[in-house]
């Protein structure tokens, strides 16, 4: 098996403020391959949108800080580069494009610009740039690139301006395309067209995609492996069939009944109880005890492992005897179930 | 014995302070201003200006309990009679013991601080009388000024139409003018006096805050709280003084603290124009403008200059200081530098 | 872009009505011209034919709507007719007046504004490090000196101390500069507090927005973030904020060139203010206006030029 294109390592990305050290990214280990889509889902505040950009240390400064951790691309330690080292990666090797098109776009500059700017900033020929951006614009299927390519941010549509941003990111052919809630802020007519795009655009230029979202309906289609986020870790990922069919974390499970679908039609919406936890102030044990459906004695106190449970299908929850840590014995929940 | 003392200048800042203080407790019960008032206590700069404010704010306090010993003298206050020194024939420099400038130099009476001016005064003691000049400029102009420009500001934003047109439109005439010319125009006709500068200081800051105060009661208007309002059938009158005012009153009250520098400012600069308060009420623009007289002089007499300048300056720093950390106590998104 | 001038500049007129009619009430009602009179005839207890005379001269003697008519037709056409103090024809004193403040205003707007933006982008690259905060706070101080202390001990230590010449006064010529330094420098620190605070907070206001995120992840440099994203975008407000201080400078300036006797459109109205010249001050007042309503509508230009996302209607 080839070696992964991109390998994080036990990732903490933590944010200093007022009320103590927030640990928004807190141990985060997953691994994508050449071409293949990874998924990251979770509610907002889980930690994953920290976690894209730590991959790219565009974490917010000064509050901001990757603690620990390993981030391998192409078996290099990106964290040991410097800063001018890490520039000729990002925008390269690896892309990104963001959640909100309108003001991750610069309004002052028109659209070619700022397309051929990644190029040059790559040491790519201006001249040929504007060439190679109109193609691009094509690609992504708008329409009179010409005319787009003069525009200016404010004159095109939500979804014009993302695809911008796609064709932004694939200037210069990335290996790794990291997409952070690409279609949160479109119309949903609009998301299925962006998504089955970078779905075309991936199969096209043989690239990997980190896709972030809250949203598990919307990854179904694009992710071959899917990591589901809570409070800063991950607690259960999957090859994505074998997610979808049958889901080990409870979290996951919750994720899955709360989505509405014609089985439960007249029924209640099924809702978790409970709020996230302050993210200053992570409770020992396992993190989604005070939530769970299915908690026993000793989540609370026990923080359970991301440990194989089916194959390739690692959770993180003590109802595996695989997840308890090592030296802690290991208990079942028939015995006691706390209601 | 009681129609010796001069109760409104005795009285009028008594008033205030209570006036202030009860305002202080209501707003405190509000949770928009205990938390303000709460993270102001945690800032040391904070603290430390609103403590030389309320210094300032004592000393004008005893420069206005007056009183006379009898029907023939005139007013004395608290502070002229502990304060005042003898005076001196002319110039003398801080700490000295004969007068400066003189082909002959005379000794003196006693050791003043920070010197003499040319007639013989000791110079902390005017300085000290600047005080409340300063202080009700910049307070009795915006007593004036904030309710007229709040009632209009409101009234147009609120009822709109003609109400509106008419108060933009003096708006626009009066921000045409320069302020400096409006306010020269003004004191021009009006005449010199501490009470016709307040006026002719509230004319021209009037506009800023009635712009801004009409602005916010548009954005308000619009809310669903006063359409709910409407809906229940309460009077024009009681939503904007009940429900629109208290939503301005954070903003306003910001804006108006920011402008106390700039009034107090104000005052040296139309004394130069010889338009600011008379000679014989004390005042720090007049102080200044003595001095440039008495720095070309050899030797160069500096001493009033400083210590004028000095007093205005830092009392100038702590409504700045304390302006801005009042504004980001009570929503740090205001800044706009 | 035409429209909208001339829209402006229609809807300009009602406003110098207003303005004219201002004047005219403050200084024709609340101190009435016989108060005025007396202040500018030389002998100490003027008889009533003097008063009289004086008053005819000036075209006080009118009764009160005929002057008014009188008043608003002629300031509407510039006429301004002659100084009470001096009796000069106050248009021609004007035109006299008018190279050096230029002169002056330029090189102050030009200097100031260069200096300004320098110390800014300076204290905004480290941002959140002791030096902005001392650089602000540093800001705030010098915002908090009198301009007429600014003014004395500008001139003081210049000229005195540092014994820069000349310290005061104006020649046309080549030496103009000269003479227009130690204003020009005194203007320039007098607000450079106020202005780097300002700017200051248009550049960090740029630099937290998404796309400076985005150009980072490009990997652009951050030489050209910071000055080919953020400054472009800064340039905006700083652009608007420099026009805007043009009517400003041209009026500010009037203690500045009083204080170093620069015979300037603005010491030509201070000592009209010395010498209660009502005539001059109504004039300049009215001047003043327009002056301002010119520059509201530069601004507002100025702002469409720029900034792409404007466009004027």
């Amino acid at each position: 098996m080839a070696e992964p294109l991109l390998q994080v390592e036990n990732l903490r990305t933590y944010f200093n403020t007022p009320r103590g050290t927030v640990r928004a990214v807190d141990g985060v280990t997953f691994s994508i391959d050449p071409g293949e889509t990874l998924a990251i889902v979770g509610e907002s505040g889980c930690g994953k949108s920290m976690t894209a950009l730590s991959i790219l240390q565009l974490v917010p400064e000064p509050a901001g800080y990757i603690e620990s951790g390993r981030i391998l691309f192409r078996g290099k330690d990106l964290l040991d580069l410097r800063w001018d080292d890490m520039k000729t990666v990002r925008g390269r090797e690896i892309a990104m494009i963001f959640q909100e098109p309108m003001t991750s776009l610069n309004p002052v500059f028109t659209i070619g610009r700022q397309l051929v700017e990644t190029l040059v900033a790559h040491d790519g020929e201006a001249t040929t740039g504007w060439q190679r951006a109109e193609e691009l614009l094509a690609r992504v299927k708008i329409d009179d690139p010409r005319r787009v390519l003069h525009s200016y941010p404010h004159e095109l549509s939500g979804g014009m301006r993302q695809r911008v941003m796609i064709a932004m990111a694939l200037m210069n052919r990335p290996a790794l395309l990291i997409a952070d809630e690409p279609t949160t802020a479109l119309d949903v007519t609009v998301q299925a067209e962006i998504l089955s795009l970078m779905a075309e655009l991936q199969r096209e230029f043989g690239m990997a995609v980190l896709l972030i979202s809250h949203d598990l309906g919307i990854v179904a289609e694009m992710a071959d492996h899917v990591g589901v986020m809570y409070a800063g870790e991950i607690v259960e990922i999957a090859p994505a069939a074998q997610l979808y069919r049958s889901p080990k974390h409870p979290y996951t499970r919750c994720l899955f009944a709360s989505l509405p679908s014609r089985q439960q039609r007249g029924k209640d919406l099924v809702t978790l109880e409970g709020v996230v936890p302050d993210p200053a102030n992570w409770p020992p044990g396992c993190r989604f005890a005070a939530r769970c459906p299915d908690r026993f004695a000793p989540c609370p106190s026990t923080h359970p492992v991301l440990a194989p449970v089916d194959g390739a299908q690692c959770a993180r929850c003590l109802l595996y005897p695989a997840a308890f840590p090592p030296g802690v014995p290991v208990q079942s929940p028939e015995k006691e179930t706390v209601r | 014995m009681l129609t010796n003392v001069d109760w409104l200048s005795t009285l009028a800042p008594f008033v205030v302070l209570a006036a202030m203080v009860i305002m202080l407790r209501r707003a405190g019960r509000t949770p928009l201003w205990s938390e303000a008032f709460r993270r102001l206590r945690r800032n040391p700069l904070a603290m430390i200006s609103l403590a030389v404010i309320s210094l300032y704010a004592a000393v004008a306090v005893l420069d206005s309990i007056s009183w006379r010993t009898s029907k023939t003298d005139d007013f004395r206050t608290l502070l002229q009679r502990i304060a005042e020194r003898p005076k001196e024939r002319t110039y003398s420099a801080p700490y000295a013991t004969v007068t400066t400038g003189e082909p002959e130099p005379h000794p003196l009476n006693e050791k003043h601080l920070l010197g003499t001016d040319g007639v013989g005064n000791d110079v902390v003691y005017l300085t000290l009388r600047g005080c409340r000049t300063a202080l009700i400029l910049g307070g009795l102009t915006s007593l004036i000024a904030t309710p007229l420009a709040l009632m209009f500001g409101m009234l147009a934003g609120y009822f709109g139409k003609w109400a509106d047109d008419a108060v933009l439109y003096i708006n626009q005439v009066l921000s045409s003018i320069p302020s400096i010319l409006l306010l020269v125009a003004l004191m021009m006709v009006l005449g010199k006096g501490v009470l016709q500068l307040c006026i002719a200081l509230g004319v021209t800051s009037w506009v800023s805050l009635c712009r801004l105060s009409r602005g916010e009661t548009l954005k308000h208007r619009e809310r669903e709280y006063v359409r709910a309002a409407r809906a229940l059938g309460l009077s024009h009158t009681r939503i904007l003084i009940r429900h629109i005012l208290p939503n301005l009153l954070p903003l306003v009250i910001i804006s108006v603290t920011l402008g106390l520098s700039g009034l107090v400012l104000a005052e040296a600069i139309l004394s130069y124009l010889q338009l600011g308060v008379p000679p014989e009420v004390g005042s720090w623009g007049n102080m200044i403008n003595g001095a440039r007289v008495e720095l070309a002089r050899e030797p160069v007499i500096w001493w009033g200059l400083a210590s004028a300048s000095g007093a205005l300056f830092v009392l100038v720093l702590a409504f700045n200081v304390f302006g801005d950390a009042l504004r980001d106590a009570v929503d740090p998104r205001l800044r706009t530098g | 872009m035409l429209r909208y001038i001339i829209r402006r500049l229609l809807y300009a007129i009602p406003i110098l009505i207003g303005v004219s009619l201002a004047t005219f009430v403050l200084f024709n009602v609340v101190a009435t011209p016989e108060q005025i009179a007396k202040k500018n005839l030389s002998s100490k207890n003027p008889t009533p034919e003097q008063i009289q005379e004086w008053l005819k001269d000036h075209g006080y003697d009118k009764p009160l709507p005929v002057r008014f008519k009188d008043h608003m037709t002629e300031v509407m056409l510039f006429k301004f007719g002659k100084s009470d103090a001096t009796d000069e024809d106050i248009w021609g004193m004007i035109k006299v007046g008018v190279g050096p403040s230029v002169s002056l205003m330029v090189m102050v707007l030009i200097a100031g504004t260069f200096v300004d933006l320098t110390v800014a982008l300076f204290v905004a690259y480290f941002r959140g490090t002791y030096i902005d905060a001392w650089g602000l706070f540093l800001c705030v101080l010098l915002m908090s000196i009198s301009y007429v202390v600014y003014l004395i001990t500008g001139q003081f230590m210049l000229g005195r101390i540092l014994k820069y010449y000349p310290s005061s006064g104006f020649r046309e010529g080549a030496d103009v500069w000269k003479f227009l330094l130690m204003p020009a420098a005194i203007g320039v620190v007098s607000s450079l507090g106020q202005y780097t605070r300002l700017y200051r907070t248009f550049v960090l206001e740029e630099m937290n927005q998404d796309y400076v995120r985005t150009a980072r992840a490009k990997g652009v440099s951050e030489d050209r973030v910071l000055f080919g994203h953020v400054l472009k975008n800064a340039a905006i407000p700083i652009l608007t904020s420099v026009v805007t201080q043009i009517p400003l400078l041209l009026m500010g300036s009037l203690l500045l060139e009083s204080f170093f006797n620069i015979p300037g459109i603005g010491g030509m109205t201070v000592d009209a203010i010395f010498s209660q010249d009502f005539a001059v001050v109504r004039a300049m007042v009215f001047l003043g206006s327009v002056l301002y309503i010119i520059g509201y509508i530069l601004t507002d230009i100025s702002y469409a030029l720029v900034d792409p996302r404007v466009r004027l209607g």
